[in-house]
């Protein structure tokens, strides 16, 4: 859905992650991109260099907030501090939505600094709900949640991961963020059809959508952002957007960064799958 | 297992340290096997064990915080070597993992960590220590508070005997090695091996050894501080470097002059040119902030205060 509750009611086209080796460039050459996703947790300090630049674009361009440390599935409710300080900075941006991941990363105030994957079952739903509700209320603008990638099942899940994810939005009344290169790299690791999990989320509730390259490894797949999207995630993408309409797309590029034209070419990627959508309807 | 069982017993197993080959341990700390540990909550697949699924995770933990690390503290690599700096990384990040929704304060307890635990940066402990200071100085003087700068005029003039803020991201540093040129001497060799080959990286990794073994202690007064969003070191006179201390102590400007020239005995129009060519090239650095300003009117306070 192009515009909806859950991103705000905006209409943002194909972006791109907000990355230091193109500040340089984004400053000078001022390109013409939709809309930039920042990183949250790098601009959520007391002032310097990133604030600046971050200061600078807003004045140019269309920011959208993306966290990676909210672990809405972790045991204990979310950090007040972290809630106040990431608070400070949506005031700053003015992001029409913000995003988080599906996932625990700490522990008693002890952090992993990674994305871990929820154990698929009621009670997890029903807690990590609680959770985005709160951090909703707090900073009063409409959130989504993104599916991560995961290496590992838990013996105790009950459902699907769709099914799960579906459970935790509907819950907690919140948006998704469908990252369609995590659909495929989990669907490799876990043996399901990437499919039957884009066909199984509720589509009206899709805010935005991520793409990104991910490694291939013997036995697995690894989301490493390093390189540019394969065939088989834009196909998974191509089908996400049959469903969704639509919808704002952004471009992960996190490591072995190549050029900022590269990057943004490599996103605009999804716009022909977004005409060949408009002219098959 | 609900819930909360799982995260803590998937969090223990992700957090404990790898075998020397950058695997998972075969054992948990109670002695467990961790084939049987990651078996009671991780579903095997056709591909890969229960134990590798849950290894990924593990070795990814430590690939992060250890790089981020590395990141920070090149200068304490330099010092104590490759090696020896990952041993310490490991222990310390054991000891201290991280509290922080953000990898930028990983390094935050390092030096309160390493005063307990010299033994990791023996044989040149003070060596080390300064440099661990130096680097988290920079960090925090890199995305620390600025406050608007004032402009001469700001002061208050009615204020007989005025106090004058610095800029919440400068950071004050007594040190006992001059840390500052090796650090840049490390970063240049760092910057120049990314281009040689490997019998110049070689040779420069030999020069980078040469200098650490030649530092001889020198005390040094360094002021961290940001100018135009870059991060500068600035060496100081120890008076001005008590001076900027008593400012940042919320100290008044009178006890702050008493305190920096105490025991010193220098006439008092010459004070008088020392403090104010200190006030001119710190208020063009943009060093101080708040309600008082050091303008001209200050220097006329000093005068009717000595």
């Amino acid at each position: 859905m192009p515009a909806n509750p859950f991103n705000g009611f905006t209409d943002f086209g194909v972006g791109i992650g907000l990355r230091v080796p193109h500040y340089q460039h984004i400053l000078a050459e001022k390109p013409v991109v939709s809309w930039f996703e920042i990183i949250s947790e790098n601009y959520m300090i007391d002032g310097g260099r990133p604030l600046r630049v971050l200061d600078q674009i807003l004045e140019r361009y269309r920011v959208v907030q993306h966290g990676v440390s909210m672990y809405f599935g972790s045991p204990e409710p979310p950090n007040r501090e972290h809630l106040k300080r990431l608070k400070s900075l949506v005031k700053r941006t003015n992001t029409p939505w913000l995003t988080d991941h599906l996932c625990w990363g700490s522990v008693d105030g002890t952090y992993s600094h990674d994305l871990l994957p929820m154990p698929y079952t009621f009670e997890a739903a029903r807690h990590t709900a609680q959770n985005i509700r709160e951090v909703r209320d707090f900073l009063e603008i409409p959130i989504a949640v993104e599916n991560v990638s995961s290496y590992a099942e838990f013996q105790v899940s009950e459902m699907m991961e769709w099914e799960f994810l579906t459970e935790v939005v509907e819950l907690a009344d919140c948006g998704i963020l469908l990252d369609v290169n995590n659909i495929y790299v989990s669907s490799r690791n876990h043996n399901f059809n990437p499919y039957d999990y884009v066909n199984g989320v509720p589509a009206e509730r899709v805010a935005q959508i991520h793409i990104a390259g991910h490694s291939k490894f013997e036995k697995y797949i690894l989301d490493t952002h390093d390189h540019p999207v394969i065939d088989p995630v834009w196909e998974v993408y191509a089908r996400a957007i049959e469903r969704t309409g639509r919808t704002a797309t952004l471009l992960e590029w996190d490591d072995k960064i190549p050029s900022f034209e590269e990057v943004h070419n490599e996103a605009l990627k999804a716009n022909q799958f977004v005409a060949e959508m408009a002219v098959a309807s | 297992m609900n819930l909360l069982e799982i995260q803590h017993r998937m969090f223990e197993a992700v957090m404990q340290p790898l075998t020397a080959s950058e695997e998972m341990q075969p054992r948990n700390r109670d002695g467990k096997s961790m084939h049987e540990v990651a078996a009671e909550f991780i579903k095997p697949n056709d591909r890969l064990s229960s134990f590798e699924r849950l290894e990924i995770y593990n070795r990814q933990y430590w690939f992060r915080v250890l790089a981020a690390l590395d990141e920070d503290f090149r200068g304490l690599r330099a010092i104590i070597g490759s090696r020896q700096f990952e041993v310490l990384s490991k222990a310390y990040l054991i000891d201290c993992p991280s509290e922080s929704f953000t990898l930028r304060n990983l390094g935050a307890r390092l030096e309160w960590w390493l005063r307990s635990h010299p033994e990791h940066i023996q044989p040149r402990a003070g060596l080390a220590l300064d440099m661990v200071r130096l680097e988290w100085a920079e960090i925090e003087a890199f995305d620390g508070t600025a406050e608007p700068v004032l402009a001469p005029g700001d002061l208050l003039a009615s204020d007989p005997d005025p106090q004058f803020r610095l800029q919440p991201h400068l950071q004050l540093l007594s040190l006992r090695y001059p840390v500052d040129d090796l650090l840049v001497a490390i970063r240049k060799d760092d910057s120049d091996g990314e281009m040689a080959s490997n019998a110049i990286s070689e040779r420069r990794k030999q020069s980078r050894v040469q200098k650490v073994a030649r530092q001889k202690p020198q005390a040094i007064f360094l002021v961290v501080h940001r100018v135009d969003y870059s991060v500068y070191f600035k060496r100081v006179e120890p008076e001005a470097f008590k001076f900027l201390k008593a400012l940042r102590e919320g100290k008044s400007l009178s006890a702050t002059v008493v305190l920096a020239f105490q025991g010193r005995d220098i006439p008092e129009c010459r004070l008088l040119g020392i403090v104010q060519s200190w006030f001119e090239n710190w208020s063009s650095l943009g060093w101080f902030c708040g309600p008082e300003s050091p303008g001209q009117e200050f220097i006329s306070s000093l005068g009717r205060q000595s």
